[in-house]
């Protein structure tokens, strides 16, 4: 076994057990970071792939933006947690028919003549002097550029649906207006007024004043 | 001189040791010893930095700083042993674990705040050829690792089981994401210009005759103050801290947290800090190049001094900032980094997309900064 066998098995023993442990772990906060580690624990087999750009992407879009912002949502639930665990037996039936559906469509895609992904030499190190990340670049931009442009529109369209949707005014909203404020000047705030420092007081005021009599 | 020893050990050892150790054995060791002579600096850094802040906001402040504790009773060191001594206090204070706390992540919390902090060091390099890893992807490593470190801080918010923490936790996330889009688009714009994301040859493309004209911060001087302001906003330094905001909510993740956990938290914000000083410098000021043309004797030639004195300069406009001006409120901040900062970038992305063209780069007045842009 070399070692780059011993290091994919013990990711993959990583990998698999977080990812049950998404599903498993009765909080949602530790299921997120199960997905985390997961999502971290892939992109190290992908780097064994010698796919660098993808993995560190991985790392990039996924661990440092996605599952940040999902992180911040579930911490603010507040969840019941048997709530959560009801009707788990009524809806297995549903979940793993699911389930094997996926299993069976991976199996047949990996095992496909038409593709022969068994065949197609992954893991073997890139010749010298070719960047993991320019080939993709290049290729994106030239072969494929019509596809990654459509997925492009189709990110942007999906942000501003999202946005659209989930935006409504609000009556007792309160926002600051920017323009005013960087306008303001301290002659608007503040007045001063010229006076003398000491002034001669009169002299019956002088005299303490009697407490009214119980 | 450094990259010539550097160099000699290099071979020299792999030639020497390598065929006694077998291959395998020696480059783990090779690779160990250099990941000890990045990080063991870094923390020696880190430690004294934290003196040198202090100092340098007495100074604004008209009075003196730490100026007691000192070597041996010798008066004149006073002060130079304050970080050795906050060090030791630290490591001897009690850890407390709050009874509500989740005790795991509690603990895990400062070890996943340092940790990416750590390990982007790994990419960076300070000369030509110094550097662990001298990776294809360098400028992806640093931005995915940095995105990584908001874990820590909204782990502890979380875990701490405390208001302040938590408040304080959603303000770090918030924040870090928002500046960190703005941070990216600035770091686009620079490769773009050097067409690579190799951290070395980046600093290779601003090499040229005319010293420190050749560097990236004019043609990309919009982008340059962005990922500074950025990156003094990502790493929760003032006057971008309202994620700590004494005056609000105390200390905010770090309210529960004492002795060496708080301590880790703390590496972690100054290696952080001087990690935005080294990408600064390395994608817009030139990094290890000098000012001076190549043509003037001593002062010409390329090393890690001047990548240093760089560094340094950064790193006290950190500590400037910081004794200059007010805490931003909340919104201010959001409304900077989405409506100011990120437009911006868009707006100076396009813009080096134009200077890049070739009737453009190859513009006379201009050829010395635009000519380098774009290429192979």
């Amino acid at each position: 076994m070399t070692f780059q066998s011993i290091i994919f098995y013990i990711f993959a023993a990583i990998l698999i057990v977080s990812g049950l442990r998404v599903i498993t772990a009765r909080n949602p906060v530790h299921a997120v970071l199960f997905l985390v580690l997961a999502f971290f624990t892939a992109s190290g087999l992908w780097l064994l792939l010698y796919a660098e750009f993808l993995a560190i992407t991985l790392i990039l879009v996924y661990v440092g933006a996605v599952m940040v912002l999902f992180l911040f949502v579930v911490m603010m639930l507040d969840i019941n947690f048997d709530k959560l665990r009801e009707g788990f037996w009524k809806y297995l039936p549903v979940a793993a028919t699911v389930a094997i559906a996926m299993v069976v469509e991976m199996v047949l895609l990996i095992t496909s003549k038409n593709f022969a992904l068994a065949n197609k030499a992954f893991g073997a190190p890139p010749a010298a002097g070719i960047s993991n990340s320019k080939e993709l670049g290049r290729i994106l931009y030239t072969d494929y550029l019509l596809p990654f442009e459509l997925a492009a529109v189709i990110l942007l369209v999906a942000i501003v649906a999202a946005i659209a949707l989930t935006l409504r005014p609000r009556k007792e909203a309160k926002s600051q207006i920017v323009g005013d404020q960087v306008r303001v000047k301290a002659s608007d705030r503040l007045k001063i007024i010229k006076m003398d420092a000491e002034k001669e007081m009169p002299p019956e005021s002088t005299a303490i004043p009697t407490p009214p009599a119980a | 001189m450094f990259d010539t020893i550097y160099s000699t050990l290099d071979s020299g050892f792999m030639n020497a040791l390598g065929p006694a150790m077998g291959p395998p054995a020696f480059a783990t060791a090779w690779a160990l010893a250099k990941v000890v002579s990045v990080v063991v600096p870094l923390l020696i850094f880190v430690l004294y930095f934290q003196l040198v802040e202090r100092w340098v906001i007495g100074w604004m402040q008209v009075r003196r700083g730490p100026n007691r504790v000192t070597f041996f009773g010798i008066k004149w060191l006073g002060g130079f042993a304050q970080p050795i001594a906050d060090a030791l206090k630290l490591l001897l204070k009690e850890q407390i674990v709050p009874t509500g706390a989740n005790r795991w992540l509690f603990l895990l919390a400062p070890a996943l705040s340092v940790a990416p902090a750590m390990a982007v060091w790994a990419v960076v390099p300070f000369m030509p050829g110094w550097v662990i890893a001298n990776a294809d992807a360098g400028l992806l490593v640093v931005l995915a690792l940095t995105s990584m470190g908001v874990y820590g801080v909204i782990i502890a918010g979380w875990a701490s089981n405390s208001k302040y923490a938590f408040l304080g936790a959603m303000r770090s996330a918030a924040q870090v994401v928002s500046y960190e889009i703005a941070m990216g688009f600035a770091l686009v714009g620079g490769l773009m210009a050097a067409q690579t994301m190799n951290l070395s040859q980046m600093v290779a493309k601003q090499d040229g005759a005319y010293g420190f004209a050749e560097w990236f911060f004019i043609p990309l001087f919009p982008l340059f103050m962005v990922h500074f302001i950025a990156g003094v906003a990502e790493t929760n330094r003032h006057p971008f801290d309202v994620a700590e905001g004494e005056s609000e909510i105390v200390a905010g993740p770090l309210v529960e947290y004492s002795g060496m956990t708080w301590s880790l938290f703390f590496l972690a914000e100054y290696a952080n800090m001087l990690l935005v000083a080294t990408i600064s410098t390395i994608m817009f000021l030139g990094g290890w190049l000098s000012p001076f043309p190549h043509s003037v004797p001593v002062l010409g030639a390329p090393s890690i001094f001047w990548m240093l004195v760089k560094m340094m300069t950064l790193m006290l406009m950190f500590v400037w900032i910081r004794a200059s001006f007010p805490r931003y409120r909340y919104d201010q901040i959001m409304r900077l980094g989405w409506k100011v900062f990120i437009p911006i970038t868009i707006v100076w992305i396009i813009v080096v997309g134009v200077m890049m063209l070739d009737p453009v780069r190859n513009w006379a007045p201009f050829s010395i900064w635009f000519g380098k842009l774009g290429g192979n």
